[in-house]
């Protein structure tokens, strides 16, 4: 597998036995990982193309530790890496060569669950599915459900503002976490936000959910808990074509509802998924919807009467509503195998993470099938069609000479197109290493800049996860002299946004 | 007015140094710190750019009156969720700067959870674009949402894309009588269950509760909660949106962000509550009150005052020595002469 690093340009050699001499002052040994076999594990996340070896793992223990090595990394200019659980898609926590990875692993505790005030405690790495977990006895649950939750950390949610197959209805990590705590790169402790539904001067919260742990290291998160909906109905919907099942979606948000989820799959994805899951798909549909209403009783009967009212009238040649809870969750069974369905049928597969404007979906999709032709990979189609997020899963072999190159062309095309199409190059998995030069596409020059100058504001000397999330101006100069060619522009026929 | 010609008008007064008070309606003049600079009214760049009812936004610039965006909105049986005050004739590019949120921010969320995208002139009178306008988009720093409730100090917001949601297909108003206590405790309890509650508003020993949602939930939701009288309430919640509501009248009025679950303060001069008991007003002149806001882990805003007290006090509560350094630092990533609205969110900067 190609090997793919980081840099821009050369960085500064750390002065590795100076680095561990200052560290040590601070960290017991067992918080402390040098050795190649202990930083193996470390050397990627879940976008396990990109891999690089950092020279030293921490597992701070305590935010006094976070602050000092935070502090020694900026004395010594060394560059550091935050990580929780390594599930993220975009290689946001790929270590640097010459850097410290900063592990929150062992900030695992639920400091506070409060019934009355719906709001839950935790450290940054605490899982997702956990918050949920502690809050049910009180009928309550943490909203974002993004589909590694039984792994992933609220750090990296806060880092890569998650979403999930809800944030339709319930809104991303940024709509449902109150209150940070965060140590700067120079060891300054911030409270950002608070248990009240804002806080005075910028509205730093939004800045620092979905930074990509450019700006700062997260040690507490105060998230938001619902009341637990007393029912959730799910409809699945078949469709003789993909068309029709955009312009399904597009119907049931013109009617007026905003469904808790709306999840659409291209028979590529059933076909991959029905033998490994047997959730009961349509195997002829070109295309299924699953739509999940929830609330009351009565308000659920009555969103299930319209959608189904409307998914009639859209043209769905077959709808069946579970009548059971454990029906609903085979339906669901289906879409949330979908990666590790198509996993079994590729050795390898690439996913994809762009967002268009719903009514775009037909010509995406025949776009993508254009290009399976054009890269010789197969791809099958999971899509939170209510929020307009595709994640084509482009299959590959890695161990197949050119087989990666191809794909990662092939995602990178889909993500040109769906910012062409008035969309972004992510909906919910980050930039990280992975979309780096697609952002010279998404933005111009002077935004660029500006997210320069926001990363000063916080980080002078650019040490958190250098060269992450925003592209310097001279990769970006160098990918466009690689892809415009004689001043002609990809998918000249399309209006810019 | 064209985005070129506010362009060239802060061109101007980037080089000539010349600070800048931002200003659409003027329907905000009254928030904030005091008012300086030499007027850029922005009010003439107008006009609905693109609704997609089906992708759910709308993109406006900045001196479009929001009468005239909820106006295109409801003829799709669309919002703006976050129910804006209009305190007269409040246009778009203000009710992002501001931050103002009304009755339904306790069920749908803040401006800034609806702000996707914005079209931003910064301080050097460089245009600048960030967010876009699709529900999902984290690609680069949320620039548009910082920008919410920013108060003009970081850029004129030329245009915004804002998400937008159908409106609910029943409401219903429901009145009880009950103390402040009493709404406290009800009010967080009925917030930990499955129920559609839009908006609350205790005044004097009366509590309004909201609901809405798909019919039936709204009826099944209304016998639930027991005994109380139904009332036809859409003019009082637009009193309350408006502050033109009785309860609202009265200067210094003291705006109490705080987690819902602070029971009575015991402080004089409170005039009401909202949103579940986070939002609490107090018109009397309670000399500590900021101490008190953020003792209990929230915060007090000078909403509205006289002029002479406005000199004396900030506006929005003081930030710590390391936050307002970062804020200055922000700031100047915007806008390095700090030319735009000086002193308005802090006279720091």
């Amino acid at each position: 597998m190609a090997k793919m690093t980081t840099n821009d340009k050369p960085d500064a050699r750390t002065d590795l036995p100076a680095l561990l001499r200052r560290l040590r002052l601070f960290l017991p040994a067992q918080c402390l990982l040098v050795d190649e076999e202990d930083l193996r594990p470390y050397e990627c996340d879940g976008l396990t193309a990109y891999r690089e070896l950092p020279l030293v793992v921490c597992l701070p223990e305590t935010e006094g530790q976070v602050i000092d090595i935070l502090r020694t990394c900026h004395d010594l200019g060394v560059p550091v890496v935050a990580r929780g659980a390594g599930t993220g898609l975009s290689g946001g926590a790929m270590p640097h060569a010459q850097g410290v990875v900063l592990s929150l692993a062992r900030f695992n505790r639920i400091l506070r669950v409060d019934r009355e005030a719906r709001l839950a405690v935790v450290q940054p790495g605490v899982r997702n599915l956990a918050v949920s977990e502690a809050a049910a006895p009180f009928g309550l649950y943490y909203a974002p459900d993004p589909s590694s939750q039984i792994a992933c950390t609220l750090g990296g949610n806060v880092a890569e503002n998650s979403g999930g197959v809800h944030c339709l209805k319930y809104g991303l990590t940024v709509h449902n976490v109150l209150r940070i705590r965060v140590v700067s790169i120079e060891g300054e402790v911030f409270e950002i936000g608070s248990e009240a539904l804002d806080a005075p001067g910028y509205d730093l919260l939004a800045l620092m959910i979905g930074s990509e742990g450019m700006l700062g290291v997260v040690t507490e998160v105060t998230v938001k808990l619902v009341p637990n909906p007393e029912l959730a109905q799910v409809v699945m919907a078949s469709f003789a074509d993909v068309a029709q099942a955009g312009d399904a979606v597009a119907a049931i948000i013109a009617a007026g509802i905003i469904p808790a989820g709306l999840e659409m799959m291209d028979k590529a994805a059933t076909a991959a998924v029905e033998p490994f899951v047997k959730a009961g798909y349509d195997m002829n549909a070109e295309a299924i919807l699953l739509c999940e209403a929830d609330g009351t009783p009565e308000e659920v009967a009555e969103e299930i009467a319209r959608v189904t009212e409307v998914l009639t009238a859209a043209g769905a040649s077959d709808l069946r509503v579970s009548q059971s809870e454990a029906e609903r969750l085979k339906f669901w069974a289906g879409r949330k195998a979908a990666f590790p369905a198509v996993g079994r049928i590729t050795p390898d597969y690439y996913c994809m993470d762009g967002t268009i404007p719903r009514k775009r979906l037909a010509e995406m999709l025949s776009a993508i099938a254009g290009m399976e032709r054009k890269y010789g990979l197969r791809c099958a189609n999971v899509f939170h069609a209510g929020d307009g997020n595709l994640h084509p899963l482009i299959m590959y072999d890695a161990s197949q000479p050119g087989n990666w190159e191809r794909a990662e062309a092939f995602g990178a095309e889909i993500l040109e197109l769906s910012v062409a199409l008035g969309g972004s190059i992510t909906g919910e998995h980050g930039v990280g290493i992975e979309k780096i030069n697609q952002m010279c596409v998404q933005y111009a020059t002077p935004e660029l800049e500006a997210f320069h100058r926001v990363k000063a504001a916080f980080d002078e000397r650019g040490l958190l996860n250098p060269g992450k999330a925003v592209p310097s101006l001279h990769r970006c100069a160098e990918y466009g002299r690689m892809h415009v060619h004689h001043g002609e522009m990809k998918f000249p026929e399309l209006e810019r946004f | 007015m064209t985005l070129d010609e506010i362009v060239s008008a802060v061109r101007a007064a980037y080089d000539s140094h010349t600070p800048l008070r931002l200003r659409g309606a003027g329907s905000k003049d009254f928030y904030g710190g005091l008012l300086s600079g030499e007027v850029l009214d922005v009010s003439g760049h107008r006009g609905i750019v693109a609704y997609e009812p089906t992708e759910l936004y709308i993109t406006a610039r900045c001196g479009t009156p929001l009468a005239e965006i909820e106006t295109a909105l409801a003829e799709k049986g669309q919002m703006l969720a976050f129910e804006p005050p209009h305190f007269g004739g409040a246009t778009v590019g203000g009710c992002i700067a501001a931050g103002l949120a009304g009755p339904r921010r306790q069920q749908a969320g803040a401006v800034r959870d609806f702000v996707l995208g914005v079209k931003l002139v910064d301080g050097t009178g460089q245009v600048l674009n960030f967010g876009g306008q699709v529900m999902k988009n984290v690609a680069g720093y949320d620039v548009s949402r910082l920008i919410a409730g920013s108060m003009g100090t970081l850029g004129v917001i030329a245009e915004a894309t804002l998400k937008v949601l159908p409106m609910p297909v029943a409401e219903q108003t429901l009145r009880f009588a009950m103390d402040e206590g009493e709404a406290l405790t009800k009010l967080n309890q009925w917030g930990g269950q499955p129920l559609p509650i839009s908006a609350s508003f205790w005044h004097d020993g009366q509590l309004w509760l909201r609901l809405s949602g798909a019919r039936a939930a709204v009826e099944a939701a209304a016998h639930r909660l027991g005994p109380n009288s139904t009332v036809d309430a859409q003019k009082t919640w637009i009193s309350i949106r408006e502050q033109t509501h009785s309860a609202f009248a009265g200067e210094p009025l003291w705006r109490l962000s705080l987690p819902s679950t602070v029971p009575a303060l015991g402080v004089d001069g409170l005039r009401a509550l909202e949103w579940g008991g986070a939002q609490r007003w107090y018109a009397a002149e309670p000399a500590a009150i900021r101490e008190v806001a953020a003792r209990l882990g929230g915060h007090a805003v000078l909403y509205r005052a006289p002029e002479s007290q406005r000199c004396l006090e900030g506006a929005f509560a003081p930030l710590s020595p390391a936050l307002l350094a970062l804020h200055r630092r922000l700031k100047k990533a915007f806008d390095p002469r700090g030319i735009l609205n000086p002193g308005r969110l802090y006279a720091e900067f």
